[in-house]
């Protein structure tokens, strides 16, 4: 009687990894995310060049306003970029969100026509051509956007572009209660 | 002539290196230790790539900034920790040990530890359980074998069946476990 239950083994085997897949299917378990050191922490230090001819350079006293702060990294070459721009015209011009926009490792005539082209909702925009400011805040790619409290803690930190889900049940969330 | 050629050959099958030569140190100890520490650092884009073999943008930012911070002067230790700072423990292609990770430094060789010292007991069981003597033969067997081995002895053509037969009868064969 004994023995017989040994063969109950692989069976239980089969229905332990048959678990773990469907627990890993339904729950929505992403393992490429490689997740965020940054949120909790304060945001790194900003310093570069203005984007826009005329701007005075991006540092980080935007960041402790008082007023949460929207941080986007994009690039004019980046498609997904392309994509989510519209709902950061729609923060700016609509809600009133204070969005900081960084270029990365983009020329600035290409970046500044594409802002001019698609609308500029950014309240302040640097130049990140070497990509040395982007490492500082852990980027990964573009498109990323950091959520900042009024004290300059970095709250979200979305890898990717944001979607029409992602502001509604994060970002507008967040901006109204950080206030 | 064609082993010479298959040698240089062979000579090309190692692992190509994303490190470009404008990236290279002047520096050859510099540059080892920034191989080194590239060889152990994971690409944040490409899952489970050494910095060192992404041709990504991230990666060719993260082996400049490797480079940077040990011309400076930081130790092996120290750029780990610059990176860290930036990327967490996923930078990590050897995972730090501690609590979160306990089940994954610990978790196999505890298995093979349970599973051997499991096996070791079942061996050592099933030994002691073979090294019982066998019980001698009553009056009765012996009488009935020995009557047994004459008939065989008298029909050499059927000595394969009475024996057979007197072999399960008296239980002499190998207990079948099925």
């Amino acid at each position: 009687m004994q023995r017989r239950l040994l063969f109950l083994l692989p069976l239980l085997t089969l229905a332990l990894m048959a678990g773990f897949f469907a627990w890993s299917l339904l729950v929505g378990r992403d393992p490429a995310a490689i997740g965020s050191v940054l949120v909790g922490r304060p945001a790194p230090r900003l310093d570069l060049p203005a984007l826009r001819a005329g701007d005075p350079p991006l540092t980080d006293a935007l960041l402790k306003s008082g007023k949460p702060v929207l941080v986007n990294f994009f690039a004019s070459w980046c498609a997904p970029c392309l994509a989510e721009h519209p709902l950061f015209t729609r923060l700016g011009e609509r809600e009133g969100a204070v969005i900081i926009g960084i270029a990365w490792k983009n020329k600035r005539d290409e970046a500044e026509a594409w802002l001019k082209r698609l609308g500029d909702p950014f309240k302040s925009a640097g130049l990140d051509l070497d990509g040395k400011t982007g490492l500082d805040w852990g980027l990964s790619g573009v498109p990323e956007t950091y959520a900042i409290d009024g004290n300059g803690i970095v709250r979200m930190h979305f890898r990717g572009p944001i979607t029409e889900r992602d502001l509604n049940e994060s970002i507008l969330p967040f901006l109204k209660g950080a206030e | 002539m064609r082993r010479a050629i298959a040698l240089l050959a062979l000579l090309f099958t190692l692992p190509a290196l994303a490190v470009e030569p404008s990236e290279v140190l002047a520096d050859p100890a510099l540059e080892a230790r920034a191989r080194t520490i590239g060889q152990a650092l994971r690409c944040v884009v490409c899952q489970n790539q050494s910095i060192d073999d992404s041709a990504a943008e991230v990666a060719h930012d993260m082996r400049r900034a490797v480079r940077e911070r040990l011309t400076a002067g930081d130790s092996n230790d120290q750029v780990f920790a610059f990176m860290v700072a930036r990327y967490g423990d996923y930078v990590l292609l050897k995972p730090p040990f501690k609590t979160g990770t306990l089940v994954l430094w610990l978790g196999a060789p505890l298995l093979l530890l349970l599973a051997g010292s499991a096996l070791l007991l079942a061996a050592r069981r099933r030994q002691r359980a073979g090294l019982a003597a066998p019980q001698p033969l009553s009056d009765e067997e012996r009488r009935r074998l020995d009557e047994l081995l004459a008939t065989a002895r008298c029909h050499p053509e059927r000595s394969e069946g009475p024996l057979r037969q007197s072999e399960r009868s008296l239980g002499l064969r190998p207990r079948d476990d099925s």
